[in-house]
């Protein structure tokens, strides 16, 4: 299930934020979106996930538009993990994980066999199960975040938006839920969009790459393709080399500082 | 660390679900002794036994319930004391109730049932009605006045932050400011008042005092309206804890459930209100308490509060009714009571916390 953006955009408070974004987010690929701070990069996943409406144009999942999709309906489609969370009162890690398939229980149902499943699979696989009885609000940031992604991953959705959904994390356990991500995008068919502020680890995941500036798409595509020490000249202002990395078997960038 | 001995065992949900109806009907079972004992206590003290029987006769329509009773207690239970014990109940329910809500929707600790400015509304309302007079029109003036102030209140407030798509901050600001234009008109009229100042300053600290069946009632009807109101939204005020972005993301109407809950929440607290004067710390202490019980999960925390909040506010009516040699304004009782126990409760879960 894929992304069309028709010439969205988008403005807080009169200053603009979003401005004339087209953009084809096909199906079945991990899409990385990244930029400089504040070029609207937050902004346009909460279009995605209609949490936001754009002031101008439409965007389309599936060939629909957003405003079209039953409330319910979209939830079952797009799962979202947020970049700012916070979770208030003293629910259990497994209840929070619970709340996710909220879009499959019934208002006054109770979770059926399959919801209880999908809880301790997701709980296994996101590596939080251990904590699976805690306390939220007890947890560390990294902790709380691995389970905002459980979270996330129990909704079980064809598309899956990550808003600096690792930025928490120690390396094990970001590349642990990136590849989890990466592979439900491999095997399964599913779509993956994730804002990254790290560029190698956008490189490393990510098919298809968006760079914007400026409330602006600068470049689209292929990571291959797009992925240049030109175009990250002109989005982030500073000197890189792109290479072949072997190990990863991936695109990744050197910097240099500019005094050098 | 807080303590995790056996995290990788799935908690048995039906126990759970037996735990908590444990509570509840342990509450239930409290609250029940407490109504009976209760009508039992006061200048005339009635056995528990005949306060039952006088209800029973009531109820059956049977004479032989109450035959060879003293003849002043069916009297002094059914027109004096129940009508006042059954009000007192409703209202501490239906405050306990709505600050569940408030603290729930604003993922606020420190918000009530008066967040939004209810209690400053319908006080400027029964305020003005006292000083133009209006009693003299009948006795429901006054709490006529104070729900249609409490009812505008709400409605300036809601308006001033829907700007900002009702966001718990605009909302508790917008809350804020409007109460303090109101408490200045009541100063306000309290200056003008002359020799009404001690009525309008009596309403204010609340009381049940000659509560009748109407009153009863209608604390009945918009407790059990809100309490409907909430259960059908109490996995969405789940989904709302862990913010507005992520409820919405799973296919909550973000807007939609806040406006609903809130305006609920303050009309059910502005019937309180406008019934039985400004009470406080019910709303705000009552849920703390019972999210510490049975945990924050309003499906259950709701029908919980609504039982401790009857309980307590009960209790602290009987007390200053019944106990007490002078009778205390229970808006005053509850917060000399309640304020300490809160300081007591709130310090220790603070140092269970530390780190240090």
């Amino acid at each position: 299930m894929g992304f069309e953006l028709d010439d969205i955009a988008f403005a807080f408070a009169g200053r603009p934020v979003l401005d004339g974004v087209s953009l084809a987010l096909e199906g079945g690929r991990f899409h990385g979106i990244v930029g400089p701070n504040g070029c609207g990069k937050t902004t346009l996943v909460d279009l995605l996930c209609r949490y936001r409406r754009p002031l101008r144009g439409a965007i389309r999942l599936g060939g629909r538009r957003l405003p079209d999709w039953p409330r319910r309906q979209l939830a079952r489609e797009i799962a979202l993990v947020p970049q700012n969370f916070y979770i208030n009162f003293p629910f259990t890690v497994r209840d929070v994980v619970m709340m996710g398939r909220h879009p499959y229980i019934p208002r006054f149902g109770s979770p059926s066999a399959h919801d209880v499943e999908t809880v301790e699979r997701v709980l296994a696989e996101a590596g939080v199960a251990g904590m699976a009885g805690r306390l939220v609000t007890e947890l560390s940031g990294g902790e709380r975040q691995r389970v905002v992604f459980a979270r996330a991953l129990a909704q079980d959705t064809p598309v899956l938006v990550l808003d600096e959904a690792t930025s928490n994390l120690d390396v094990g356990h970001a590349v642990r839920l990136l590849g989890l991500a990466a592979d439900q995008v491999r095997h399964q068919g599913r779509t993956a969009i994730g804002v990254f502020q790290d560029l190698n680890q956008a490189a490393a995941w990510c098919d298809r790459l968006v760079f914007m500036r400026d409330g602006r798409v600068a470049a689209a595509g292929p990571t291959a393709d797009v992925l240049t020490p030109e175009t990250i000249e002109s989005v982030f202002g500073v000197r890189a080399r792109v290479f072949f990395e072997p190990f990863s078997n991936a695109l990744q960038v050197a910097f240099r500082s500019q005094d050098a | 660390m807080p303590n995790d001995l056996s995290p990788t065992a799935p908690r048995p949900p039906l126990r759970l679900r037996n735990t908590t109806a444990l509570q509840l009907t342990l509450l239930a079972v409290l609250l029940t002794g407490l109504l009976v004992v209760a009508t039992g206590l006061g200048f005339i003290r009635i056995p528990a036994a005949d306060v039952l029987r006088v209800v029973a006769g009531r109820l059956t329509g049977d004479p032989d319930w109450v035959r060879g009773m003293n003849d002043i207690f069916p009297v002094v239970v059914l027109d004096v004391r129940l009508p006042r014990i059954l009000t007192a109940a409703l209202v501490g329910g239906g405050l306990a109730m709505s600050g569940v809500v408030f603290q729930g929707i604003l993922l606020n600790p420190l918000a009530d049932p008066y967040t939004l400015g209810v209690s400053a509304g319908a006080a400027f309302g029964a305020a003005l009605a006292i000083l133009l007079n209006l009693g003299a029109l009948g006795s429901a003036s006054v709490p006529l006045f104070a729900f249609a102030g409490a009812a505008a209140t709400l409605a300036a407030v809601v308006y001033l932050s829907s700007a900002e798509g009702l966001s718990s901050n605009s909302l508790i600001l917008s809350g804020i400011i409007v109460a303090s234009i109101l408490s200045a008109g009541i100063s306000f009229l309290k200056y003008v008042a002359d020799e009404q100042v001690a009525v309008i300053i009596f309403w204010l600290m609340g009381s049940f005092a000659s509560k009748s069946w109407g009153d009863v009632a209608l604390a009945g009807a918009s407790t059990a309206a809100g309490l409907g109101v909430f259960l059908v939204f109490a996995r969405e005020m789940n989904l709302m804890s862990l913010g507005p972005q992520m409820a919405a993301s799973l296919g909550v109407d973000t807007r939609r459930v806040t406006l609903t809950l809130l305006v609920t929440a303050s009309l059910v607290a502005a019937v309180c209100v406008s019934v039985a004067g400004i009470i406080g710390f019910v709303g705000l202490l009552v849920p703390h308490l019972m999210r510490l019980v049975v945990g924050p999960d309003n499906r259950r925390l709701v029908p919980a509060s609504l039982l401790a909040g009857a309980l307590l506010l009960l209790a602290a009516d009987t007390l200053t009714r019944a106990v007490l040699p002078a009778e205390v304004p229970i808006g005053v009782l509850t917060a000399l009571i309640g304020g300490p126990f809160f300081c007591y409760v709130f310090r220790r879960q603070q140092s269970a916390r530390r780190v240090w």
